[in-house]
């Protein structure tokens, strides 16, 4: 698998999922400079966390008009895998790639510890690694991470299979209580249509070793190069 | 005409004695940029002048330190050419008065201190006091402070991994803001701020300048009186992703070998970074000020020196270096000016508008600034209380009160808002003895701390000063960490009163000796002085910063228990002593007494001994003993278990059980052992000849004493329900 890290400036997870990746696929992912407007021919392009820009105007929305972000939907039309992670969600979304909105947090703050997220569809090369309805344990770290779509394009995206992860009790309860952030109906990620660009809150890479408390996340990214490579 | 009028002398925080000092360095009267100068190099915050005397005495040498204070941090030597670069730094007035950026740029003034000498930051701490919580001002303090912190701190994507939070009434009106960072550097790659190379180039670099700020320095070094709301604008605006970029930007042009020596702009701004770097390389300098990159139109001379605009960083580049290091900030969006070059003249010329404002000596406002010796009394020495004169309660109420009580109440809802995971190397995450982070590729690990118990203090300054370095050791020995070095931050009410300035010698003095005999120096510190309002000063507050090394990560152990059955050793010695202890304030209503004494020789072989067993895989789970006493601290492994694993204690009947359960007696540690290892701990402790104890076992879900039970869960609610509840937020689950 060939896989690229986006970096912004602001940027703080782009070494984090690259030691995640690289962990998975044997070899370092390539780094590529917000300011480049090609992409090499690859597999998988990462958009990772941070606060690309400071965050200043909205979260994500100045990423989306960086020159590389023209390529990286580019790649996605052709069906290139693209995952966003925390702001690399809200820059997906601020860009067009994913439907819905990330809004700030429903007790405005943000919030940093371990969640419980139901695996909503294994049928995607992002999970093929865990089971339908399987719950696992990932990090979140945000302000912004409460979601939104207006209804008829909720629905439409539930009839596709778009929702990812829902937040849930360490039982797998998707439950008002194991809501966050005020998710609409406790989504924490999304696909496009085509299910070839995925967009969470919460962060695989951060749990994807034990020593650091857990490696629920490694799957993902073992599912990546399952079907990639 | 003169421009210096007798009102704006004082105004300048500047005595007559030296006033009449400057009259006589100078040999003629200071203009006004002159005069604004020596006030902010001469404040007690950039020139140390009550203290320095007694922080020479402090012990800063070892063999793996290498650099102690005097620097940007100190540094200390880790093995493989690593080297781990770290200081804590005051900022307790801004804070006071406009919490969210007071707290916001008080991180990111310690980042740039690190990341200053080369270092990549790898984690933030932070030591936080506040008033009484039914004072009206504390609940905003905390929530601002609280999001400055963790706004900062997140967007520059370093973690913040831990720290200390307490409350009382003596700081209502002078919070204490402490922020630490530790950093990771190359020990053959450490940049210093002496500059050298008479001609070579000194450059500006960062953010703009902007009138924010001026006179922060001053303002740090006074009382704060009923108008203190009114400085506000002396309060400094604080921007994380510029200090991402700049953080990013410097290591970078410190991978190349163009940087002769780097100072950031911190306190008294572009002064105090131009006269340090001339001061400590025996130099001049002669600077341009219209080069400076400017926010705002007509800026004064006075203005340009002044300004605390943050983000801003000062170097001097080795000559024909400019271009490739102006790339760099180009890359990086940055403001890059070359402002000045360096003289031999040992004198600071500065130009505005083609002709010179200033043309000052540089020692006598820098190394040779003032030195006092000011008349200080030592603290009158409290009685000790006896335990069986102390009301008893039964435990298991008394526990409820105390671990719902606001210094023993869970942090969750502070740390929650701080990013404590990024950069993947966070292994034991806040709410420990210590938390604990990783050397990025390897499987060697720092553990940190923060400490001091300002009650202790203010009982017995000496007693209190040896407390906050012993309880820094111990709890880096908690987690397995062989303890290395510490950065105090020492934060004082007004050193001209005596009594005041008695606190800080005997603290110091304490410090010092306890630092001795654990072998565990000082590398680097702040000193936070004038914590007082309408001459009401703080409880004495000299807080440790200290950091230890794990040489192999995976053996560092936490406060959870983990097994059912299994035993709980106490390590140390317990005589009842509720001389200031968290029971005698919170159940009895009392303040009295004398602190628990530590035995610096038992404190260290307690130490050597709970390394050696964690080392030695023998402990399941450890935990110190120390505010709330042992009750408390059983307690709070059992809360921290995932399962909330109960603990059947049994308390000796030579001592009143109230004082077995909740006596703050100092040298202690409390172990999970299983059944197996049990008869090797006995036998190391008696080697150790260390006071040894097994006093119960883990299992059910309640912790019961002397007949006395309750459920853990319903210590968790209580525990984890106050501070939320004062805040005003709810609980959201997990």
């Amino acid at each position: 698998m060939k896989a690229a890290v986006i970096v912004f400036p602001g940027s703080n997870c782009d070494r984090d999922v690259a030691v995640a990746l690289q962990a998975s696929m044997g070899a370092k992912p390539l780094m590529v400079w917000h300011r480049d407007t090609q992409l090499p021919d690859l597999d998988l392009i990462v958009v990772p966390g941070g606060f690309s820009y400071g965050d200043y105007l909205r979260c994500g929305a100045m990423a989306a008009h960086s020159p590389i972000m023209r390529e990286v939907k580019a790649k996605a039309d052709q069906g290139t895998r693209v995952l966003g992670i925390c702001n690399g969600f809200q820059i997906l979304t601020e860009t067009g790639l994913l439907p819905g909105v990330l809004m700030r947090n429903k007790d405005l703050k943000f919030i940093c510890k371990d969640v419980h997220l139901r695996v909503e569809s294994d049928q995607t090369d992002f999970c093929r690694q865990y089971q339908a309805g399987q719950t696992v344990r990932f990090p979140i770290a945000h302000a912004e991470g409460n979601y939104f779509a207006d209804p008829e394009t909720f629905k439409a995206m539930e009839g596709n299979g778009q929702i990812a992860f829902r937040y849930c009790s360490s039982l797998g309860e998707v439950t008002d209580g194991a809501n966050p952030n005020g998710s609409l109906s406790n989504v924490a990620g999304v696909y496009n249509a085509r299910h070839n660009v995925l967009g969470l809150m919460p962060h695989p890479e951060r749990l994807a070793e034990d020593l650091l408390g857990g490696s629920d996340g490694k799957a993902m990214f073992d599912s990546l190069v399952e079907a990639l490579s | 005409m003169s421009q210096i009028t007798p009102e704006i002398i004082p105004s300048h925080g500047i005595k007559p004695d030296e006033y009449a000092k400057i009259l006589e360095i100078l040999g003629r009267e200071p203009n006004l940029t002159e005069l604004g100068i020596f006030s902010v190099m001469w404040s007690e915050h950039c020139s140390y002048k009550s203290s320095k005397k007694w922080l020479k005495t402090l012990p800063t040498k070892a063999p793996w330190v290498i650099c102690g204070p005097g620097e940007n941090a100190g540094i200390i030597d880790i093995g493989d050419g690593d080297a781990i670069v770290f200081k804590m730094e005051s900022h307790n007035h801004p804070s006071f008065i406009e919490p969210y950026q007071g707290a916001a740029t008080g991180v990111g003034g310690i980042l740039r201190d690190v990341f200053t000498m080369g270092a990549r930051p790898i984690a933030n701490m932070n030591a936080l006091r506040f008033g009484d919580p039914s004072h009206p001002k504390t609940r905003h303090l905390v929530a601002g402070v609280v999001a400055g912190i963790g706004g900062y701190g997140n967007c520059v994507g370093v973690p913040t991994v831990g720290g200390e939070t307490n409350f009382h009434s003596s700081y209502n009106g002078n919070i204490l803001v402490n922020a630490m960072t530790v950093g990771l550097a190359r020990k053959d790659n450490i940049f210093y701020s002496a500059a050298a190379g008479v001609g070579n180039p000194v450059v500006y670099f960062g953010s703009k300048t902007g009138r924010d700020g001026i006179h922060g320095a001053t303002m740090a070094s006074a009382e704060f009186d009923e108008k203190s709301e009114e400085k506000r604008p002396t309060v400094q605006v604080g921007d994380p992703f510029t200090e991402k970029l700049l953080i990013e930007a410097c290591l970078e042009l410190m991978a190349t070998d163009a940087i002769v020596a780097i100072q950031d702009m911190g306190a008294a701004g572009l002064t105090s970074s131009s006269f340090e770097m001339a001061s400590k390389g025996g130099l001049g300098i002669e600077m341009d000020l219209d080069a400076v990159p400017m926010r705002e139109e007509g800026m004064t001379a006075y203005e340009i020196m002044l300004s605390e605009s943050q983000e801003r960083m000062l170097m001097v580049l080795k000559p024909g270096r400019e271009a490739e290091a102006k790339a760099i900030m180009d890359k990086w969006e940055l403001d890059f000016a070359v402002v000045g070059t360096l003289t031999d003249s040992g004198r600071m010329v500065l130009k505005r508008h083609g002709a010179v404002v200033a043309d000052l000596p540089i020692d006598p406002l820098a190394l040779a600034s003032p030195e006092y010796d000011r008349p200080w009394v030592a603290p009158a020495k409290r009685a000790v209380i006896d335990a069986k004169e102390v009301k008893a309660v039964c435990p298991a109420e008394a526990l409820k009160t105390l671990v719902a009580c606001p210094d023993l109440a869970s942090r969750r809802w502070i740390y929650q808002q701080y990013d404590h995971m990024v950069m993947g190397d966070t292994v034991l995450r806040p709410g420990g003895d210590a938390a604990v982070v990783r050397i990025h590729g390897t499987t060697k690990a720092v553990a940190i701390t923060t400490d001091v118990t300002p009650r202790y203090v203010l009982a017995d300054a000496y007693e209190g000063g040896r407390q906050a370095v012993a309880e820094a050791y111990r709890n880096l020995s908690a987690v397995g960490a062989l303890p290395m070095a510490i950065t105090d931050n020492l934060n004082f009410g007004n050193p001209e009163k005596p009594e005041i300035m008695g606190q800080i010698v005997e603290a110091i003095r304490g410090m010092g000796q306890a630092c001795r005999e654990l072998d565990f120096p000082v590398v680097s510190g702040n000193v936070s002085l004038y914590n007082e309002t309408q001459g009401t000063a703080i409880q004495p507050t000299p807080a440790v910063g200290g950091v230890g090394l794990l040489e192999d990560v995976t053996k560092s152990v936490s406060v959870p228990f983990r097994e059912e059955g299994s035993n709980i050793v106490l390590i140390g010695e317990t005589k009842g002593w509720l001389g200031a202890s968290l029971y005698l304030r919170e159940i009895c209503g009392s303040e009295e007494g004398a602190p628990p004494p530590v035995a610096l020789h038992r404190e260290r072989r307690a130490g050597e001994l709970v390394r050696q067993l964690i080392g030695d895989g023998m402990v399941l789970a450890c935990h110190d003993v120390s505010d709330g006493g042992l009750l408390v601290a059983v307690a709070e492994m059992s809360m921290a278990s995932a399962k909330h694993l109960g603990a059947q204690l049994d308390a000796p009947s030579s001592l009143p059980l109230h004082a077995w359960c909740f006596g703050e007696d100092q040298g202690r540690y409390v172990l999970e052992v299983s059944d197996g290892d049990l008869a090797s701990v006995l036998e190391e402790a008696q080697e150790h000849d260390t006071a040894v104890r097994v006093i119960g076992k883990t299992g059910g879900h309640v912790i019961s004493v002397g007949g006395r039970a309750v459920r853990v869960d319903e210590l968790f609610a209580a525990n984890e329900a106050w501070l939320p509840a004062f805040m005003g937020a709810e609980m959201s689950g997990h």
